[in-house]
Order: structure tokens, then sequence, then C-alpha cells
């Protein structure tokens, strides 16, 4: 894994209580991170800033369908009882608005001022393992490259991840068929898998790295039973079994590749808004543009870097008009992207089954039964 | 020294066409010198000729009243130019000007259209011939239409 | 890769570049030749390209379109067609530029070595081949018969009219001409440039063909080279997509699985061939 200093040589496991979350949560203020971590925020469970275990969305869960996005109440005070909501954590590794450089006009032309602006600390707490993958996926575009994304480096170095196993699958959830979860295996300092059972309420919290032996150290825990672990891994594999939908991905790559003039893409067409709101909502979508812009004076310029979409007309213009002008090329191109070409250009796949394109369509299209519906009508015929 | 007979013979147009259409189409044809500017046919005029362009280069025209004369293309060494002698109503849709001075062989197409009337077989072999010879400039004017280094293409409709 | 990057601080700051000469080309194509301000300069491959700013207005990629093996001056052939490219047009020498670069993957000239080498441009698209025909006139031994077949739209659009009068002139090269259409003055060929090839004489199954033009143009001529036998993994195209960049990461330039700013801009076209007849990819 990338951030961690080292692996250790086996990882520990420990229970913690209600009590030992939020102490851990200070722990975490205590070294200097910003915690950001679920909460909830109009009617949604979005990521935030948090300092205690009160920030967190006690007792809430989501029901989530195509296009569909609700906050309901539990019967119990499970701190991590839902699936995820439209926010990733991409939003703080490779942010949505970033200022690359500034310049002056001077008398023989301009110049370049650029210094790098210390980046934040953050301690990621609750990341899901569909947003690990996520996370890992989006290394490979802006760490292994060619060239190196510096923003994204600084914060991914600096990022403390503690991850929560699932309890809980949204109807829009395939994690089990992209291979992402609903455990973790890797990529994190800390993973807790939080168990309900009877009047029992415990977290079972598993290290990862170096940095988190370190910072389990500094609360009190103690280990965890082997019934404990049990209890957890039970948590894991029951969410495994609810999962809300399945994606075949087998040749996946190559079904797609062949099917480029399958009709199925017209007809998804008379659907898609090309509201662009599932690339908002991806975890692994990493398109931006880049702006240059002026003062009104127009001595001072700055290059910034901003969000982007492959739905936009903008993204594929070249001179006097865009190679992608219908919405049935757009989401093509988005689709294939992220099942097929991603494979080619990063060696994994650039979906990791965490549904949000699903919930957040507000027509509802369905990843899933477009692919389904893709390999079913093959050389498409209806 | 080249005969027409030899010329004809080796120039891949004719290539295949069994001898006795190819002593025929010989007997029909001549050699012949355009000077420089010189006007070989003009549009609208009755087509009965077609050449095999030895050495030089034929411009053709249109004109159009806000255009002027435009050169939509050229036609240069080893290629064959006119096919309206096979075609009704036998006209020319060009103006054709030699570019430079030009050795090139003409072939009488008014006899060449009468025998092939005779004799259906002559007929689609050359026929055969100039078909592809249309395909390609088909392909090139449409090429040509696109106007592909244009810089500001038209709206694109979606 | 080629030579050191002129990079500054990361390969999103562009470096200072001052404009030591204009050439007017045609009535909308000017090219600019550059020296460096910040660095050195660097060395770059035939078909590479930069992004060139303009202070406060932004970016376009551009190939460079000079000698490769001179270092000290960094050459660009620009169109006018929009906001930054028409301020280019409006440069003065002794105006600063910044540039980012070189990107892309250049012409295969280690691959042309001891081959016939078929050189087909149209339009603006003569620029990025023009360090290709440097490269080989500096080693000509290297390489076999040299055909360049260029058209473009009018008399008026042809580029660099007195290096391909120079070039013609050459024994060793053949150069072929042709334009869209043309007044009654043109004394030249007019026609699309597929139909210069049959007049050409290489050996196509020892050929390289590299292509640069509109895409159309660019399939049609592909189409004749390999009926006349030239091999699909001996053809070379140079594509163009939108590029915010230049260096793989913000998704825009993608064409299938690849990226044209770094996998290309230069593709062989046996890998290519399957994306080029999808419309709107």
């Amino acid at each position: 894994m990338r951030n961690l200093m080292e692996q250790p040589q086996k990882a520990m496991a420990a229970t913690l209580d209600h009590a030992g979350i939020d102490r851990l949560m200070q722990a975490l203020c205590a070294h200097g991170y910003e915690v950001i971590g679920p909460a909830v925020r109009d009617q949604a469970i979005l990521y935030d800033t948090i300092f205690s275990v009160a920030d967190l969305p006690v007792g809430w869960t989501d029901e989530q369908d195509g296009g569909l996005y609700r906050l309901k109440r539990r019967d119990d005070d499970a701190l991590f009882g839902y699936a995820v909501g439209p926010h990733s954590w991409k939003k703080y590794l490779f942010p949505p608005r970033a200022r690359l450089w500034q310049a002056q006009r001077t008398d023989d032309g301009f110049q370049i001022e650029s210094k790098a602006e210390p980046a934040p600390r953050y301690a990621f707490f609750g990341v899901r393992p569909c947003d690990l993958h996520a996370i890992e996926i989006q290394d490979r575009v802006f760490l292994d490259g060619d060239h190196v994304d510096d923003i994204y480096k600084a914060r991914r170095d600096n990022a403390f991840i503690i991850a929560v196993n699932c309890g809980h699958a949204a109807s829009t959830c395939f994690c089990v068929s992209m291979g992402t979860g609903p455990g973790a295996d890797s990529g994190y300092d800390l993973v807790l898998t939080e168990v309900l059972e009877g009047s029992a309420h415990y977290f079972l919290v598993e290290t990862g790295s170096a940095r988190g032996v370190e910072l389990l150290a500094d609360i009190p825990h103690r280990e965890a039973t082997s019934t404990e672990i049990s209890a957890a891994r039970q948590v894991v594999s029951d969410t495994a079994a609810g999962m809300g939908r399945t994606l075949d991905t087998t040749g996946i790559k190559e079904h797609l590749y062949a099917n480029y003039e399958h009709s199925r893409w017209e007809e998804v067409a008379t659907r898609c808004l090309s509201c662009a709101n599932c690339t908002m909502v991806c975890p692994t979508c990493f398109c931006s543009t880049v702006e240059d812009v002026t003062d009104l004076t127009g001595e001072h310029a700055e290059r910034w870097r901003r969000w982007d979409s492959c739905f936009t007309m903008d993204h594929s213009y070249i001179h006097g008009g865009s190679v992608r002008s219908s919405t049935m090329s757009r989401y093509r191109q988005w689709m294939t992207h992220k099942l097929a070409t991603w494979i080619d250009q990063f060696g994994t796949s650039g979906c990791v089954g965490c549904g949000r394109c699903i919930t957040w369509c507000p027509v509802g299209i369905d990843i899933t039964k477009e692919v389904e519906s893709i390999r079913r009508e093959t050389h498409g015929n209806p | 020294m080249e005969t027409l007979e030899s010329i004809l013979k080796d120039h891949p147009f004719f290539r295949g066409l069994e001898p006795h259409y190819l002593a025929l189409v010989v007997g029909c044809a001549a050699n012949v010198v355009f000077k420089e500017g010189q006007v070989l046919f003009r549009e609208g005029e009755e087509a009965n000729l077609f050449y095999v362009v030895r050495h030089g280069r034929i411009a053709l025209e249109l004109t159009s009243p806000e255009r002027g004369a435009l050169t939509v293309q050229t036609v240069g060494d080893g290629e064959i130019l006119g096919w309206s002698w096979l075609i009704p109503p036998y006209h020319w849709h060009y103006t054709a000007r030699a570019v430079e001075e030009t050795r090139a062989i003409t072939l009488d197409g008014k006899c060449l259209r009468g025998k092939c009337e005779e004799d259906h077989h002559l007929g689609y072999e050359l026929l055969k011939r100039f078909a592809h010879i249309m395909e390609e400039r088909l392909k090139a004017t449409q090429v040509q239409l696109l106007d592909v280094y244009c810089p500001h293409p038209p709206e694109k409709k979606v | 890769m080629t030579g050191p990057c002129a990079l500054s601080h990361g390969p999103m700051h562009p470096s200072r570049y001052e404009v030591s000469r204009i050439q007017r080309e045609t009535n909308d194509v000017f090219t600019l030749e550059l020296e460096p301000v910040d660095g050195d300069g660097f060395s770059f491959g035939p078909g590479q390209f930069t992004m060139l700013y303009v202070f406060g207005m932004g970016e376009a990629p551009i190939s460079i379109s000079g000698d490769p093996a001179n270092g000290a001056k960094l050459v660009h052939t620009i169109r006018s067609v929009g906001t930054v490219t028409g301020a280019m047009d409006k440069l003065k020498k002794g105006d600063i530029l910044g540039v980012r670069g070189p990107f892309g993957t250049p012409w295969p000239m280690e691959e042309a070595a001891g081959r016939d080498v078929v050189l087909a441009a149209g339009g603006i698209g003569l620029a990025p081949l023009r360090p290709v025909l440097y490269q080989i006139m500096a080693d000509r031994q290297r390489f076999g018969k040299v055909v360049l077949l260029y058209g473009t739209r009018t008399p008026e659009d042809i580029l660099f009219r007195d290096e391909l009068e120079e070039w013609r002139g050459r024994m060793d090269m053949e150069v072929e001409v042709t334009v869209d259409r043309a007044g009654v003055d043109w004394r030249g060929n007019v026609g699309v440039v597929t139909t210069l090839l049959p007049r050409t004489v290489f050996d196509p199954v020892n050929t390289i063909a590299m292509l640069c033009g509109p895409e159309v143009m660019m399939r049609f001529m592909i189409a004749d080279l390999m009926k006349r036998g030239v091999l699909a993994e001996a053809i070379y195209l140079s594509m163009e997509r939108n590029m915010k960049c230049g260096i793989g990461m913000c998704g825009h330039c993608q064409f299938g699985p690849y990226f044209v700013c770094k996998d290309g801009p230069v593709f062989r076209y046996d890998k290519v061939r399957w994306l080029l007849g999808v419309r709107e990819i």
C-alpha cells in the first residue's frame, strides 16, 4: 500500500467500544489531522469535517435505488449503518478546484510564481472498501504515470485512512461483482467493523500499517477475542450476501470493444440527460479542465484546474466542432471508459461497484442493466 | 520506336483486352499534341473522343458567373480523360484546357460507340474499365466536396 | 524519450520563450521562431508537440515544425482558428510565450531507416511532417526513396513554398503537390492528394508511410496505400483531439483506450484501425 511506511508483521486485532471510537477521533486530532467523516447534511450522508462520535450519522441508514436516495432512522444506534452517499474521497485528494500557479505581467513578458501551498493533513474516517479501491485506482492515474500530480501526492502522502467494513449494503451496491468489498483487505492504516448483536455493540479494529499500530497504541483498547473476530467476519459475509445488484465482468472489455455500434447506446441516449451527475459522484472519474484567467486589469493571471466531465460538449471540442456531439457517443464514452478502456490504460477496471452513478442519476440509468442489455442483445437485436 | 499499338497495349487501362479488340482500338487511335493553353473541348460540346495523356497536364474547368473559371481537376501523365462519349447524351461536362504542352493519344469514341452497339462484349469490356475510373473520380470528388481543409466547418447537426 | 523537458516547476508550469522571428505563411497560417528565456531549450523528436501559452488567455497544443538538429530555435507553424491561436497571430518579435513540452510519441524515424519513405500531408498537416524531412535530409543515405505528397485547399494555402520548391529540385526526393481547387492561373495539379499516389514509384513492401492531415484525407490515403501494397504495420498517422494538460491526466484527448497526448499523436495504423471507423469516438 502506497502511503504505509511499512507492512506490519501481523495485523493486530483489538476491540473498542463507542467511547473508544471517540478516543480514536480525538487521537487523530491530537496528531494534527483534520478528521473527515460521514455526517448528515442536507438530508444526505456526506463527508465533512467531524470532531467527535456525536457528529457521525448515529442511528441513520439510507434507502437507495435508481434515482432515489432517502435517509431513514434505524432502530439501533449504529454509527456506520448506511452505504455511501454522493461524496467520495476524491473531493479531498483531487480537489474540485485547485490553483496551479499565478503569474504577473512584467515589462519584458511575465513571471510565474509558484509557491506550493502546504497540503492539508486529512484523516479519512470511515472509508468503505469500495472507496479504498477507488483511491488506489486514482493512485494509478495521478502517481504512476510519466508525470506525478503534486497536489494529489501531497494530500495522499499525508492522508491517514481509517476504513470501515460494510454492515449494510444498499440496493445499488455491487462491490462483490467488482471484487472491491464489502470487506477491506489492504490499503488502510486501521479498519473497523461494527458489530451489533443483541445488546452488544462493539467495534473490531485491525491494523494495516505501522502508523495504524502507533495510533491504536495511544488509546486504551483490549485484544479482540476469536468470537469477536468471527462475529466481525460474519457481518461482512452477511453484507456480501445482501448485495443489491450484480455486474458480470467476464470478458467485459472485449465485449464492449466489439459493440461500439450496439443499438443499446442509442436507446440509453433517449433517457440520458448528459447532466454529468454520474461523473461527479463517481469516486474514480478524474477528468479535469484547465482554466487560464486574468483579473480585470489583465496584469495578474492564474491557472486553475477544475473537475470536468466527458458529458460536456466542450470535452471533445476540436476546431469547429465536438468529436462527441451526440448524447449517445458521450454516454458510450463514459461507460466504455469506466469498464473497458480503463483496463488497458491502468490495468484495473475503473468501476468499484459503489452504485453512486445509479442512485444519483436523475432518470435512474443503471450501469449494471446497461451491461446486461449489451450482453444479452449482442449483434444489436433487441 | 514506340508505335501506337505498343503504347496502348502496355497501358494499364487496356491490359487484358483481347487482341482483336485492341486492334480495333488502335485503329481508332491517333497521336496529338496540344499547345499550352489550347482548349481540347468545351462544356456542352458533343463528346466523340477520349484521350490517353502521355505527357503533360490537362485542366478540367467549370465556370460560374460569381467565381469565374475554376479548375476542379487536372489529368496528368498516363491518365485517361473522358467518358462522356460512352454515356448518353454524349456531351462534355467540363471545358478541358492544356495547362502545358501535352502529348496525348486521341481515340475515336464515336466510332468505338458504334462498334460497342454491334458487339456488346466489347462494350462490356470498355464499360468495365471506365466504371473503375469513374469510381476513382467519384471517391476523389466526394472528398474534395468535404472541403476538409476548411478552417470553419459548418455547424454539426446533433 | 528525447532530451530534458523545459519544465521549471512541474509539467503544468510553462517555461518562457521569446519570439525571435515571425514568418507569414498564408493569410491564416504563420510560423513562430522561439528562443528560450528560462532554461536552455530542449531536444525533441519529429511529430512531438508543445502546449503554447499566451499570458492570461490560455494554451493550445501545437506541433513543433522546426529542425530537430537546431536546438537553439523552437519553431511552430500555427493556424489561427480560435481565441488563443488568434492571439498568437498578433504577436510581435520580442513577445514572451509560455511553452510546456515536448509531449507525445514522435514519428518512427528508426523504423524508417533503410526503407522507402512516403510522407502524405494535408493542409496544416505538412507542419508536423517538416521535421521528418529535415531529419531525413540531414542523413539522406540512411533512407531509401523519399516521396512527399502534399495536398491543400487552394494554391494560396500552400505552406513552405520556398522549401517545397527547393526539395522538389533535389534529385533524391520526389515532391508532388496538389490543391482541391484553383483558378485558371494555377499550372499545377488539381484534385485530392490521393490522386498523386499513382504517379509515384516506391517499393510498397519496404515502405514506411507517415500521414498527417484531416482524418478523412488520411483514411482515404491509407486505403490507397494499402491497395498499393504498403503494410498496415508500416503506416503511421498523426491524430488530433482536444487537449488540456498534454500529460495524460485530464482525460480530454482519449481516443478509445489511447491518450492522443502520450500514446500519440503518432499512431501505427494497425493499432488504431478498429477505432478509425467508429463514428464519434
